[in-house]
């Protein structure tokens, strides 16, 4: 049995990957069931409500009853569907929200694949997403989910320009576009970290955290520009038809997308698994617990969005991402390339 | 195999094991749940009539125009990448090359703004 494990020869090798890959997976989609609880707990403190807390103790077994609500309710497949496209648009969210983690480092050297190019990778994946959406919405044949998936289509691309920007100012300091080199550039303690370093140059890039924060949560169709779904005019969206598992596949995917991107803010600009001070007690947390903690960090302040701020008009919107942010990031990619080529080069 | 490709080999198993998943998960109510067919419950969602005309139906040029405004910028961010990469070992005259090509697309970006490219109402 052993020299089935032996990294050294290929079939080793493969085996010992995909085990690797299935404990991911699997830590993730439970990690998800309790983001997901603590999202409606959240939601639920914030309007003075209890939120679930029936299932297991405070609710905690909440999502796990829900998956099995999912699994267990007929999958109804409305007769003008496009079937072939209509399933697969969940699947390639689900796909595309998955794969993306795998450029991921949540401790020093553990990524499953450490790629030179894992930003590109990221937003390459990202961009790719988009698809389960606008084939989900013409698939369904609705013009609830059509509009709501054109919308969405809309959202997002606008969106990514702003994301890419800000990217392109982080990989200016890094002069790399591997996540872990990013995440060692930033060692030492939280006045090197990218979005609050002890430096002048925080001016510009602690406003960049803040809009890559902002666009992420268009990018990931959150409130308060959780257009596509808008209740009260959409209904549901390019979800409206989905029933079932086919529906928990694009929510799946949704929280994924909206996790990695929790988890793209704590490595590029929050010092990733680095601890705020490189002294003893706050070192005895091992690496992968400061990266949790940055997470869930993140995402406590994306729950609270969702619970606080009103949901945004579309014209408003698309002005927020073109006028403002467009403009912003560009100014903001010249001056930190100024301030590599002619401050932090030439000293 | 070269070492280039053994570093995607592992992405290649993820996509695999997702596809599996996915899969399993859309096969789970299919095996599992009761299906009761029934004309209105398969009809096309809509507020309590009929659906009328195409779904698939004409929609606004300004979905269009983001499209094409997107490929543009994108674009340019993509080619931002290698110059944002190598910045620090390049120097000044990479600086200066890549602010003429910023300085022409911001010309290009002041000009889709007058024109009302960017509006929305």
């Amino acid at each position: 049995m052993e020299f089935l494990f032996d990294t050294a020869t290929p079939l080793g090798w493969f085996i010992v990957k995909t085990l690797v890959i299935l404990a991911f997976v699997v830590v993730l989609l439970v990690s998800l069931a309790f983001i997901l609880l603590a999202d409606r707990k959240i939601w639920a403190a914030v309007q003075m409500r209890r939120g679930p807390n029936v299932v297991g103790a405070f609710g905690l077994l909440q999502s796990f009853a829900d998956f099995l609500k999912f699994v267990f309710k007929e999958a109804v497949i409305p007769a003008g569907v496009d079937k072939p496209i209509y399933a697969l648009a969940p699947v390639l969210t689900l796909v595309m929200a998955f794969i993306t983690w795998s450029v991921i480092p949540v401790a020093p050297g553990w990524v499953i694949a450490d790629l030179n190019l894992g930003i590109l990778y990221v937003l390459a994946i990202s961009s790719l997403g988009v698809y389960g959406i606008i084939l989900g919405g013409w698939a369904s044949n609705s013009k609830y989910a059509f509009l709501g998936s054109l919308r969405s289509t809309a959202q997002m691309i606008s969106y990514e320009i702003s994301i890419g920007l800000v990217l392109i100012t982080v990989l200016l300091l890094s002069g790399s576009l591997n996540i872990s080199t990013i995440v060692e550039a930033q060692s030492g303690g939280f006045w090197n970290w990218n979005g609050i370093a002890l430096s002048p140059l925080t001016f510009v890039m602690f406003p960049m955290m803040v809009i890559f924060f902002i666009s992420a949560l268009a990018e990931t169709n959150r409130p308060p520009f959780d257009l596509p779904e808008a209740e009260s005019e959409l209904v549901a969206g390019y979800q409206v038809e989905y029933s079932s598992t086919f529906y928990l596949l694009f929510m799946i995917g949704e929280y994924l997308n909206i996790v990695l991107m929790c988890a793209m803010i704590s490595l590029l600009f929050l010092g990733g698994w680095h601890a705020p001070f490189d002294f003893a007690p706050f070192t005895w947390i091992p690496p992968v617990l400061w990266l949790a903690i940055k997470i869930c960090f993140i995402f406590f302040l994306f729950s609270m969005v969702k619970a606080i701020v009103p949901r945004y008009r579309y014209d408003q919107l698309m002005r927020l991402g073109w006028k403002i942010f467009l403009p912003l990031t560009l100014l903001a990619v010249i001056l930190v390339a100024a301030w590599v080529t002619f401050i932090a080069g030439g000293a | 195999m070269s070492g280039l490709l053994l570093d995607y080999l592992p992405i290649l198993i993820f996509t695999a094991i997702a596809l599996v998943i996915s899969f399993a998960f859309l096969a789970m109510p299919l095996i599992m749940a009761p299906a009761a067919p029934d004309d209105e419950k398969h009809s096309t969602y809509e507020c309590g009539f009929p659906a009328f005309d195409d779904s698939r139906m004409k929609f606004d040029i300004r979905f269009y125009l983001v499209a094409i405004l997107f490929i543009v910028f994108d674009l340019e961010v993509a080619f931002l990448f290698p110059w944002a990469v190598s910045l620090g070992e390049v120097g000044p005259y990479a600086f200066w090359a890549m602010m003429v090509f910023l300085g022409e697309l911001i010309i290009g970006y002041i000009y889709a703004w007058k024109v009302g490219a960017l509006e929305w109402d």
